[in-house]
């Protein structure tokens, strides 16, 4: 074999090794990697006792509470199959509102309710402009099955 | 049939053709940049949900974008220079090095920008991606250290080049990290299974920006490696020629 095509051999095993090594590597630290730990898990129980965490999820709707001239809030929070009551006290991100994705650092009261420390807004990779939008939520609105709509509203 | 090839190889031959080539990449580079930041800026809708402020993704995504093909155009020159002993590769290797980490540098300043409102965060040191965003600022200065520190510039050269190729791995982590793990950043806009997830009127200047940044890459690329070229052979007659040309 010419020297040119020993070298792209041993190369190529490198190369592949490497990514192989990688892949381990990054497979058995899974449970380290994970920036923020879902709602259902943190109800299962499985979330690191002892210490801050993360947790992720979407804000349900109709479940922020604000005392009146208190800083402190509290909210749930929604993986779709579990909720999780957050209590907070600081400033939060101008994209917090109710059905935004949100990522709170902190720790689980002896309540079983997080409470905590620093809460992130999350959003997706979706834009659009306003006008789209908002025809998506009518159109979503239009579709939803009529429970309590008791306006003519178009 | 890889007479091209070879002759790309020749320093005097690359000084020559990357001369007339640079004007080609630059000019139209900086005019679709100028096109794509002035359309995104006031042409394109804004966002319904970040406003105004998304627009800062009109420079970095280009940025981030180049911050890795820089990278992988580095990798591949230096993986050309070990396997062909090319030494004109491991000079455009060594060119892209700098300009690789300006362009990361870039992208994660402006990605800290874009953090701080949105997010309301400058940071978070458990992002998948912005940790192998910045493993990848470090990885730039670790191959531009390596080199600086030996002397023997072949050695250098074979030193960097595994170095480049060993972090070459940290490419397809930072693309797919916010597939594989759970992230504050969110996932990929335009490279989506279902298409991209921006109408036309944002999606179009974002590309023409892409597209622009990757032109003025390729123009300050051959500028870098040609001074590259011109030091490493600065013994050589065809340099004396060319910078005295009285000389002879």
């Amino acid at each position: 074999m010419k020297p040119r095509q020993q070298r792209m051999l041993a190369f190529g095993l490198a190369a592949v090794g490497i990514a192989i090594a990688a892949a381990l590597t990054l497979t058995a630290f899974e449970e380290n990697m994970m920036f923020f730990v879902d709602i259902s898990d943190v109800k299962e129980g499985s979330y690191p006792a002892n210490r801050i965490f993360r947790v992720g999820g979407l804000v349900v709707e109709g479940s922020v509470q604000r005392k009146a001239g208190e800083l402190e809030i509290q909210f749930d929070l929604t993986d779709l199959k579990s909720e999780l009551t957050v209590i907070y006290e600081g400033l939060l991100p101008d994209l917090f509102r109710e059905g935004q994705g949100i990522i709170a650092l902190g720790r689980i009261n002896t309540s079983g309710q997080f409470v905590a420390d620093e809460v992130l807004a999350k959003h997706d990779e979706k834009y659009m402009p306003p006008e789209v939008a908002d025809s998506l939520a009518k159109y979503r609105q239009e579709d939803a099955p009529a429970i309590d709509s008791g306006t003519n509203d178009p | 049939m890889w007479t091209w090839f070879y002759k790309l190889a020749s320093p005097p031959h690359f000084f020559g053709i990357s001369e007339k080539m640079i004007p080609w990449f630059g000019v139209p580079g900086i005019l679709l940049i100028t096109w794509g930041t002035w359309n995104g800026l006031f042409v394109a809708p804004p966002d319904y949900q970040q406003g105004d402020a998304f627009r800062i993704i009109y420079v970095h995504v280009p940025s981030a974008y180049l911050s890795m093909m820089a990278y992988v155009v580095m990798a591949i020159a230096a993986g050309i220079g070990l396997i062909w002993r090319i030494k004109l590769s491991h000079a455009v290797a060594a060119a892209a090095a700098p300009l690789g980490a300006w362009f990361t540098f870039l992208a994660l300043a402006t990605g800290m920008i874009w953090g701080r409102p949105m997010w309301g965060t400058w940071w978070e040191w458990g992002d998948p991606r912005l940790t192998s965003e910045l493993m990848m600022l470090f990885l730039y200065f670790g191959y531009m250290a390596l080199h600086a520190a030996i002397d023997d510039i072949a050695k250098a050269d074979s030193a960097s080049a595994v170095l480049a190729l060993v972090g070459a791995v940290n490419i397809p982590i930072i693309h797919y990290s916010v597939e594989w793990w759970s992230s504050l950043h969110q996932g990929a806009t335009i490279l989506r299974y279902n298409g991209p997830a921006m109408p036309t009127e944002m999606l179009v200047p974002l590309l023409i920006n892409i597209f622009g940044f990757t032109l003025v890459f390729a123009a300050l690329l051959l500028g870098r490696a040609r001074t590259e070229v011109m030091y490493r052979e600065r013994r050589k007659v065809w340099v004396r020629n060319h910078v005295l040309p009285d000389s002879t």
